[in-house]
């Protein structure tokens, strides 16, 4: 057995916290320059003009991207000759207690859904584990803003629709966000499993590379093809007009019931905080 | 690029068309969801509301902190639908526009065009950015509400877009 302090998953939590809420990660603002030198439209350009200052200011500054500072989403892979030393839950929130304090981030939790009363400190996060083989823990942490988290959207289709019937939801997901999800976004995309699997890989998928793609070719094929939709949707940077409106669809799948085809459609802002790290 | 300054007049409204690039400077009040419920309480139990409305811009935001030495953190537009049931009342007493992101309800235009206001976007997730054109910050009203609290903001050349103008004029519409 490795032993693993609950300590340092709570350092590494923190700094990733830190880190992520000034710094894009590079492969989003590489899709950012490329789109402002792509982008025809008058408007749609000088949004992602803001968008890649905004990278630079918020670097030298400290100053967060976005004032919307989310969402902690942990996935955690835990390798099973892994043994974790003190309480793990704990030291998660714990780290983002701190990481919001000292880095001067916004506190956007609310502890009950009907009372909102703010938890003062962001936490709780929200924690998925899954136990791998190996003897070591990966950390894929997320940021979610709010308002593109609002934008997603969920259907149990018959299980004898074909591919175009989802594309056609997606697009209709796409569009009902419009400019309120901050495009250009990134779409992940969650099919198969139940109810809840589909939501999470959707989740899950957004951590992919922009550019790169599902190892299936069929779900490959079926991102390609959608991207190229969506872009010609004409919603563009800021929902002012313009042939950038996403830049990656992102599919995960998992097998399902007989009986169904879970659609899961998670919308994530131009904003996309997000680092892996493996201890 | 047209330069406002707030408190805004009729006269500043005739010159704004949806699609203009504009600079936003003067006074601005932040509120978002738990304010403008706050504020519609107020509104129907016929008391004052926080500030003066008569001309104002109500910007729908919530920053960070700010870092010691600062005026504010980091500061951007939220989703404005979240506010289109409350928005016509508060153009109702004055205020001359509001500032988010994202497209309104045919209610809340119907209000800009009643009371000859308007509603203007900012670049989200640029927060960084905009913060850079405030000078200076104070709650002004629910402090306990934290980011939510009522901020009254002074801006220079904060930069922005008309999304709908006076007359009905709406961006999104033209260009969905």
């Amino acid at each position: 057995m490795r032993k693993i302090s609950a300590e340092k998953i709570k350092e590494t939590i923190e700094s990733i916290i830190l880190e992520v809420a000034f710094n894009l990660p590079e492969d989003v603002c590489a899709a950012l320059e490329s789109a402002h030198k792509k982008e025809a439209s008058k408007l749609g350009k000088s949004i992602l003009k803001d968008l890649v200052d905004n990278i630079k200011v918020a670097k030298d500054e400290k100053l967060p991207l976005c004032q919307d500072t989310g969402f902690v989403v942990i996935f955690m892979e835990i390798g099973q000759e892994v043994q974790i030393e003190g309480d793990l839950h704990k030291a998660i929130n714990e780290a983002v207690a701190k990481a919001y304090q000292e880095g001067y981030l916004r506190k956007s939790i609310v502890s009950d859904p009907i009372q909102r009363k703010n938890s003062g400190d962001n936490t709780p996060a929200i924690v998925y584990t899954e136990i791998v083989p190996g003897d070591k823990i990966k950390i894929k942490l997320l940021t979610k803003g709010g308002g593109a988290e609002n934008c997603s959207a969920i259907r149990m289709f018959n299980p004898t629709v074909g591919a175009e019937e989802i594309e056609k939801f997606v697009i209709e997901t796409v569009k009902n966000a419009g400019p309120n999800a901050c495009p250009p976004i990134i779409v992940g995309i969650g099919i198969g499993g139940t109810f809840d699997k589909a939501a999470q890989i959707a989740k899950k998928s957004l951590f992919r590379k922009i550019g790169t793609h599902n190892s299936k070719p069929h779900i490959a094929k079926m991102e390609e093809s959608l991207l190229g939709k969506i872009n010609k949707t004409g919603i563009g940077p800021g929902g002012l007009g313009g042939k950038i409106t996403a830049l990656a669809v992102n599919t995960e799948t998992f097998p399902c019931h007989i009986a169904s085809l879970p659609v899961a459609v998670n919308i994530e802002c131009h904003s996309h905080r997000h680092k892996e790290v493996t201890i | 690029m047209k330069k406002i300054t707030a408190p805004l007049t009729d006269k500043d409204m005739q010159g704004l068309h949806a699609g203009d690039q504009i600079v936003i400077s003067g006074i601005l009040y932040t509120a978002r969801d738990a304010a403008h419920k706050k504020m519609a309480e107020l509104i129907k139990g016929k008391k004052p509301l926080p500030f003066n409305a008569k001309g104002s811009i109500i910007f729908y935001a919530g920053p960070t902190p700010a870092r010691p030495g600062k005026p504010i953190g980091a500061i951007g537009p939220t989703t404005a639908k979240r506010m289109d049931s409350f928005a016509p009342q508060l153009y109702a007493k004055g205020v001359k526009a509001t500032l988010g992101k994202g497209a309104r309800s045919k209610e809340v235009k119907a209000a800009i065009k009643k009371y000859r206001a308007a509603y203007f976007v900012a670049t989200g997730g640029a927060a960084a950015l905009l913060a850079k054109k405030v000078k200076t910050a104070k709650v002004i009203a629910y402090p306990e509400l934290g980011t939510e609290a009522i901020y009254q903001i002074e801006v220079k050349d904060f930069p922005a877009i008309v999304a709908i103008d006076s007359k009905g004029g709406d961006i999104f519409n033209e260009k969905l």
